[in-house]
């Protein structure tokens, strides 16, 4: 019949359509493990997603962009990917006798990628051009410690900037400048590891544009290509003199929308490294990877955080109430069934990556953290009860999975209650205008929060979140005795003086509640057989210059 | 003809302008993007400020609407978080989707109209019984799942694909994708078509045709087909849109960067140049589709014509 014919010669088509697909995306392999650079071995193939900014160091406050930054640039300092550890790298010596005069000292011989050399002045001018008002960069409140700040980038609204440079910096030489701040800070060194502080040449002040489409840094590895939105091709820098040169001879990032797709092209052998492992796929991934899974924790710290502004949230016994919540909270049981013990129960507000030394201390919440159905009963009714009989949890609905676990947290407290009305989550649809809520003060209700470090210190998951009117501080708490042993804390003549002056605060929080800490966060990655010496830094980015490909 | 394609024409201006101003109004209705920007981090507020007044985000709507129509007509439509400006993201995005469009408009042709056909003229029989259960099947399983499933088959199980899309997207990797972007619409092509034909078998002019003695083919394509082809033609117009401005599941699944993808991205970040920008080439898209579908009638029915 002819209708027969006509089925087979579509089923033709397609069958001849599909194997050229084959041959072609064969070809593909071939080309991309086979275009290896020069010295020091292959290409790492590696995922990644569009950076939401454009790729500056004062204006990249996400992972993706981050990731790119950590490759292509070095700074002051650098956190060690085991210890989490500030070390000196382009910095000699950082030195004060009162923790709010620095000396910093360079070590010669520093290039960038160009060829420029890497000054005083390369990091005099970045700090002055992130700082400026007019530039808008995200992450201009870093250097809000550093004297004549507030001239350069007033805080309220519609103020024009009375100066365009950071009177705090002051050149000395070539290799050495000052920075003076406006406060004692005494572990102000150990943030300079963040990449916002990193060193800028003058290509990018003489053409910015330019250089926003191929950025030039001083990190073991340059930019090759840059296909916004698709593709970053970079490749190992031969001329790179640091003590961390790359191990392989280029990565290759490519944007995935979809970290299953990721996943599917690394078991397909497409891709080499994914560095963070779907949800859906966790029950599988040790049968499907074996030892090529990483799932280590990460600075990263999940909590509920209420809204202390709200007449709801603010009567003198409503801490009780909120001390409660905590309680009625199981959380191992979340973290073993929703997460596959891909999160860590937490036990207080920073995150295990510190270390002890750190400031980490496991405990430090005490019964407060801990799941106890009875007590947590007891204590809310002591605290006058849930305010209007039940609460509910906001989260925003368009990334990051959040429903499962805000409904197992909500029928974890209503089991606890005996009321499952007590507790239901309250999805909102993106990101977006969930962030606006919160910073709006709209929100009358807990909702979810999370906290990833910008440098592995304590004072950065405490002082920004919980210290009054700090830029991070979503609950809007305030509490003088907190304030005062930050303060002390931040004026401590030793950095060990300082970390326990930060505990003691912390301690704090167990009584007022401000923000129930859930679980820290791991970070999880798989990679192929191409691969080995993979390994995740406290970021949870992967360590892509000591990768080496087979 | 003529004056009916030009009036046709004329009338897409205000269709553009009204939908243009809708979708403006709504992403101006999902709130301020500024906070989003900072992460989890709360804006400092004279960053915030100074991105505010760059973006115009202070002036009221239908200010920020005359100044974002006025560039459009210069040829700017703005520029995405990430620094890029919507004109050259819709210079990769619109390339890519086009191929794939492409791809599963000729699946639906070829694939969903022969079997229309075959099942129209063989109703009852075991071929029409089965390809109507397989349809239904197709149509009722939603398209992430056949998305994934076939990926996961021909990618990773069988090897014969890679399972993502490159970002150059050559037709040949296009293929995968745009079969399963076409499924459910082949299903209704198909569906479509069947009853077209099995409702025109019986017509007279077929049975004048058949008495003529014409060769079966000529009477099948000329006769039969042109007549039932009316109904599918819309469809598939329509459809050309609906593909393009639908592909968000099937173009995450298989990594490609499209539009459905950059608006997807839009959505998330606000970022109101893009997804207006973006949805203002899908409106015309939409509407140009729409005429060709209108135009296409009257060649296969010349009653139309004169209509």
């Amino acid at each position: 019949m002819r209708g027969a014919t006509r089925v087979k010669w579509a089923v033709g088509v397609t069958v001849v359509a599909l194997t050229a697909a084959a041959c072609g995306s064969s070809g593909d392999n071939g080309g991309s493990s086979t275009s290896t650079g020069g010295s020091g071995g292959g290409i790492v193939r590696a995922s990644w997603g569009d950076p939401q900014n454009p790729l500056e160091p004062a204006n990249t406050n996400e992972v993706q962009g981050g990731k790119v930054l950590d490759m292509v640039f070095r700074g002051l300092k650098a956190y060690n990917p085991k210890t989490a550890k500030a070390e000196n790298m382009i910095a000699q010596s950082i030195t004060s006798t009162d923790s709010q005069n620095f000396d910093i000292k360079l070590k010669t011989g520093w290039t960038f990628s160009n060829g420029e050399p890497v000054t005083a002045d390369s990091f005099i001018n970045a700090w002055n051009f992130d700082t400026q008002l007019k530039n808008a960069q995200l992450n201009a409140s870093f250097f809000s410690y550093i004297d004549g700040y507030d001239k350069v980038h007033p805080d309220t609204p519609g103020a024009k900037a009375s100066a365009t440079t950071l009177s705090g910096l002051t050149k000395v030489s070539d290799t050495e400048f000052k920075v003076r701040l406006n406060q004692k800070f005494a572990l102000f060194p150990d943030t300079l590891g963040y990449a916002a502080f990193d060193p800028l040449p003058q290509a990018f002040f003489t053409n910015r544009q330019a250089w926003l489409a191929k950025p030039i840094g001083n990190g073991p590895y340059q930019i090759a290509s840059y296909t916004k939105g698709s593709k970053m091709e970079l490749r190992k820098w031969d001329g790179y003199k640091g003590p961390d040169p790359a191990q392989n001879g280029g990565v290759e990032l490519r944007v995935y929308t979809d970290n299953n797709t990721a996943y599917t092209d690394l078991q397909a052998g497409n891709l080499d490294l994914v560095d963070d492992v779907p949800v859906t796929q966790l029950r599988n991934v040790k049968s499907d990877l074996g030892n090529r899974y990483i799932n280590v924790p990460a600075g990263i710290i999940q909590t509920i955080s209420f809204p202390l502004y709200s007449p709801r949230w603010s009567s003198a016994n409503s801490a009780k109430v909120r001390q409660g919540l905590s309680m009625a909270i199981n959380r191992k049981q979340i973290t073993d069934q929703i997460f596959q013990q891909t999160r860590t129960p937490a036990t207080d507000w920073t995150s295990p990556v510190l270390g002890d030394a750190g400031g980490f201390k496991a405990g430090l919440c005490g019964d407060e953290c801990t799941f106890n159905a009875d007590k947590a009963k007891q204590l809310i009714a002591e605290g006058g009860g849930l305010p209007g009989g039940k609460i509910t949890i906001s989260y925003n609905a368009d990334t990051g999975s959040h429903k499962e676990w805000v409904d197992a947290v909500c029928n974890s407290i209503n089991n606890a209650l005996g009321n499952n009305k007590a507790c239901v989550g309250a999805p909102i649809g993106t990101f977006a205008d969930f962030r606006n809520r919160i910073t709006s003060k709209q929100l009358n209700d807990p909702f979810r929060a999370g906290w990833q470090m910008d440098y592995p210190l304590i004072q950065d998951f405490l002082q920004p979140q919980y210290f009054t009117d700090a830029s991070s501080n979503d609950s809007h708490y305030s509490n003088a005795n907190f304030d005062k042993l930050v303060n002390e804390a931040n004026a401590a003549s030793s950095s060990s003086e300082s970390v326990s002056k930060f505990q003691e605060a912390e301690k704090q929080l167990v009584i007022d509640m401000p923000a129930i800490p859930l679980w820290y966060q791991n970070g999880s990655a798989g990679f192929s057989t191409n691969l080995s010496n993979v390994a995740l830094n406290p970021f949870s980015v992967p360590v892509y210059n000591e990768i080496k490909v087979k | 003809m003529g004056r009916y394609v030009i009036r046709r024409l004329l009338q897409m201006i205000p269709v553009f302008i009204g939908s243009t101003f809708l979708i403006f109004f709504m992403v101006y209705a999902l709130g301020d993007p500024v906070a989003a920007l900072f992460g989890d981090r709360a804006p400092d507020p004279a960053t915030a400020a100074q991105i505010r007044h760059d973006l115009h985000l202070n002036d009221p709507l239908w200010q920020q609407y005359l100044i974002y129509m006025g560039n459009i007509f210069t040829g700017d439509f703005g520029t995405a978080f990430n620094g890029q400006s919507v004109t050259s993201l819709m210079g990769s995005a619109f390339p890519v989707t086009i191929r794939l469009t492409i791809v599963a408009i000729l699946f639906e042709i070829v694939i969903g109209i022969s079997l229309g056909v075959l099942t129209g003229m063989k109703r009852g029989k075991p071929v029409d019984t089965g390809v109507l259960l397989l349809t239904l099947v197709v149509i009722s399983v939603p398209t992430f799942v056949t998305g994934y499933v076939l990926q996961y088959l021909f990618g990773v199980q069988w090897g014969w694909v890679s399972p993502s899309v490159s970002p150059d997207a050559p037709f040949n990797e296009l293929i995968l994708p745009g079969l399963v972007l076409a499924l459910v619409s082949l299903a209704y092509v198909t569906r479509l078509t069947r009853t077209s034909i099995a409702e025109n078998t019986r017509a007279d002019y077929l049975r004048t045709a058949v008495a003529k003695g014409l060769p079966r083919h000529r009477i099948i394509i000329r006769h039969l087909l042109r007549n039932s082809l009316i109904p599918v033609v819309t469809f598939i117009g329509t459809d050309i849109g609906f593909l393009m401005g639908g592909a968000i599941v099937t173009e995450r699944i298989f990594n490609i960067h499209g539009v459905g993808f950059q608006l997807y991205q839009g959505i998330l970040r606000n970022n109101a140049p893009t997804v207006v920008g973006f949805v203002t080439i899908l409106v015309l898209v939409f509407l140009i589709a729409n005429l060709l579908v209108d135009l296409l009638y009257a060649v296969l029915d010349p009653r139309i014509r004169y209509a």
